[in-house]
């Protein structure tokens, strides 16, 4: 018996089942799945630098026989909807399992899009874990699916089934040799003349899939008092467990395609049926779709987050346990870049030329919290490029502020190139700004191909950005020690003055990354409370809120001496 | 209070991102499985973790069905801070638990003066009959201050139906070999600083 999230569980379960190749993107809350999978005995598993990339390198592997593990967040899907589409028509050779880890609630996204929608537009099935047990099961048997039915099979996961650690009975690998590629344009060249027979061959499937899942062990249903039903899946059923042991629950574990049949039989067996999901309706639509009339709760369950046990207790209109309130005076505590994170001044600066700044996905997403409060705009991964381009051709001719892209390394090589490329192409204006922290900070210090650093410690070439930036044509590109403020503020001064493309690179190395401390800072007698230095958002520094006065906290300080160069008087020195 | 042994707890561990809650409930997790229970770990990554507000769930039974703690279920609630303790109060159940780390870690809308701590927050704690447990002074008279997650475990441990040999074998296998007899220090403070109140 082991003790996995279910992160781990799905690497176990696809690596019992003899998955050769591992494919990814790093993203929250996905990400350990492949770190796990990359540890285990005889696999190969990379980062890719996005979605598209890492499925299109799975279909490659999956045509010439392997079998493969594809992980990656929700959004990452979208990066990956276009080859997803067609994989559906080309189907498989070793068989493919693609996770996508929702995240309703928003933890740590910027939306909570159901990837199950992506399955029954695909017309790619998708299967439901609701514990690590379960994910390593489905994981496992994705497999041999997957090569039964000619086409790559998806898990959703959630925040909750990937990060909760449950117990899981594992068992054996099964070595699976590699199976032998045989060229076949009529399955693998997806132009007109052969994609229409291949969606023939996808329409049977879908049917044959239909059958499938009227009968199919993953889909169950657990009898209780015939007066409520609920239909449910995912950690969601885990909550209608708990909540109301005693209802009958049609549990899925495949949620596309639906078992029509047996949901009306289920539906009529029970005086009311409930759907009961999160942050979406993608099932109580695809419910009502196979025919079942679903019920209303007297109470609706929330429409956007989570649902927990109590939202469905409330929603049954029973009891829910009595407790105290929560004080209202509790401050806030949002989470802020590190104490000596290389890239704070950088938005400090930002701030002070009222530039307008389109941001990007990553820890740096966390320069538009106040004090800094130093970002503009934040959509999807890559956009912090080509939304400054979007800005410039809008404002054009007129007298507007600085407009300045700010992307992390990672998110660049992800699609912040592509977005580049198109800037100058179209002789766009404007001044991007990489800050280079040489990691995938967000999720956990994952290699990029700037850092030169592959998840299972290949030899690798660290990618040389100031060359590729030059290469491409940019205007202007500088290298600048984010660091050293005065060396900040005129790049980014020069940069903004002038009507041409400038990409500055700030590079210095993310402060987890390194354990060594410098010297820390204190605040000495000459301090005039000015505040100056508290407006950089250091956790490390605090204000007296009567005095005005700071003080720097040496347990927190990092020694980066960002916080000295704006102190007018001298009053933080290094200890 | 000690609760029956068929029962399904619920454990909030709750504290800033960075604080080792998650090693926390690791080992908590780790003592119920070795006592023969099932158990769900349910723990936050990601954005919060760079100095948010962070909560780790660990449940555990004879069954365990969610991995979540809704308000009024905690059976215990472990905050690594003050203020923590105090924004997740409403989690605990009527009866519950609370044991607190004497300690407060500013947030930074407080550092940057925007706003104030709440006011008499460890007499509004006690009130409520909370543990406060200076877990970092008894982390370093174990050996290091690193250990204050033990020493916490250790104020947890005698609200909870296991032996206190499984506490300390669970600790001997899963900490790194030098830190044995620290972290054996530190559990055993905390369970006297509990014991002793």
């Amino acid at each position: 018996m082991e003790f996995l999230s279910g992160n781990e569980a799905i690497a176990r379960g696809a690596w019992e089942a003899g998955c050769h190749i591992g494919t990814a993107y790093p993203g929250t809350p996905s990400t350990e799945t492949m770190e796990t999978f990359a540890t285990l005995p005889d696999v190969y598993a990379e980062w890719c630098p996005n979605e598209k990339v890492a499925l299109e390198v799975a279909m490659g592997a999956s045509a010439a026989g392997a079998r493969v593990l594809v992980t990656m967040k929700h959004v990452g899907v979208n990066v990956c909807a276009d080859p997803l589409f067609t994989a559906s028509y080309t189907g498989v050779n070793g068989g493919l399992l693609l996770l996508a880890a929702d995240d309703p609630g928003m933890f740590s996204s910027q939306n909570e899009q159901d990837s199950r929608y992506y399955a029954m537009a695909s017309l790619v099935p998708i299967l439901e874990p609701s514990d690590s047990q379960e994910a390593y099961d489905l994981a496992k048997a994705a497999y041999g699916l997957s090569e039964e039915f000619d086409v790559p099979f998806m898990i959703r996961s959630t925040v909750r089934i990937s990060h909760t650690k449950t117990p899981v009975e594992v068992g054996q690998r099964e070595a699976v040799p590699v199976k032998p590629y045989e060229t076949d344009p009529a399955k693998w060249v997806m132009m007109p003349a052969f994609a229409k027979p291949r969606r023939k061959v996808v329409v049977k499937r879908v049917e044959a899939m239909k059958q499938w899942v009227e009968t199919c062990p993953f889909n169950r249903i657990e009898r209780g008092d015939d007066s409520i039903g609920i239909i449910c899946a995912g950690a969601v059923y885990e909550h209608i467990k708990e909540a109301c042991p005693d209802v009958s629950v049609f549990k899925l574990g495949v949620t596309w395609p639906l078992p029509a049949q047996a949901l009306r039989d289920f539906a009529q067996s029970v005086d009311k049926v409930y759907v009961v999901e999160e942050a979406s309706t993608y099932l109580s639509d695809a419910v009502r779709a196979c025919g079942v009339a679903l019920d209303e709760f007297v109470v609706p369950l929330p429409p956007d987050g989570e649902v927990h046990p109590e939202d469905i207790l409330r929603s049954l209109g029973r009891p829910l346990p009595p407790h105290r309130d929560t004080p209202q005076d509790v401050p806030g505590r949002p989470p802020a870049l590190c104490p000596g994170c290389p890239h704070r001044l950088v938005f400090k600066e930002l701030a002070r030329l009222k530039a307008i700044v389109t941001g990007d996905i990553g820890c740096y997403t966390l320069g538009a919290l106040p004090p800094l409060s130093a970002m503009d705009t934040t959509l999807d991964m890559g956009a912090s490029v080509s939304m400054a381009h979007g800005f410039e051709l809008a404002l054009a001719g007129s007298e507007h502020r600085p407009v300045v892209g700010v992307i992390g390394d990672s998110t660049f090589a992800h699609s912040g190139l592509s977005s580049l490329v198109n800037t100058v192409y179209n002789r766009g204006a404007g001044t991007i700004c990489i800050l280079d922290n040489r990691t995938t900070a967000m999720t956990g210090q994952q290699g990029n191909p700037f850092n030169g650093i592959t998840l299972q410690d290949r030899e690798s070439t660290e990618l040389n950005l100031p060359a590729i930036l030059e290469a491409l044509g940019v205007d202007h590109v500088s290298v600048v020690d984010p660091l050293d403020m005065k060396a900040v503020r005129a790049t980014l001064k020069e940069a903004v003055s002038r009507d041409e493309l400038d990409v500055i690179i700030f590079q210095s190395p993310c402060v987890l990354l390194s354990k060594e401390k410098e010297p820390t800072y204190f605040v000495n007698e000459k301090c005039r409370a000015c505040g100056v230095c508290v407006s950089l958002g250091c956790p490390a520094i605090s204000t007296d809120r009567e005095s005005g006065f700071t003080s720097i906290d040496p347990e927190l300080c990092n020694g980066c001496g960002q916080c000295e160069q704006y102190c007018a008087f001298g009053a933080i020195e290094q200890a | 209070m000690f609760m029956s042994e068929s029962q399904t707890y619920t454990i909030l561990l709750c504290g800033v991102g960075g604080q080792g809650t998650i090693t926390a409930a690791d080992l908590l997790a780790r003592v119920a499985s070795a006592a023969g229970k099932c158990c769900k770990v349910s723990e936050i990554h990601g954005m919060a973790q760079r100095g948010g507000a962070v909560t780790t769930v660990v449940r555990f039974g004879d069954k365990v069905s969610t991995m979540v703690c809704d308000e009024g279920c905690a059976n215990n609630i472990v905050s690594f801070e003050i203020t923590e303790a105090l924004r997740n109060l409403a989690f605990l159940a009527e009866d519950g638990v609370l044991v607190v780390n004497d300690e407060e870690i500013k947030p930074l809308p407080v550092l940057t003066g925007k706003a104030s701590m709440p006011a008499h927050a460890r007499e509004r704690l006690v009130e409520m009959g909370a543990t406060l447990i200076p877990a970092g002074a008894l982390a370093r008279e174990a050996g290091t201050a690193k250990c204050a997650n033990v020493v916490l475990l250790g104020a947890l441990a005698p609200s909870l139906p296991f032996e206190f040999k499984i506490w300390e074998d669970v600790i001997r296998e899963n900490v790194p070999p030098k830190t044995i007899d620290i972290n054996i220090e530190a559990f055993r403070l905390g369970v006297a600083y509990a014991q002793g109140e």
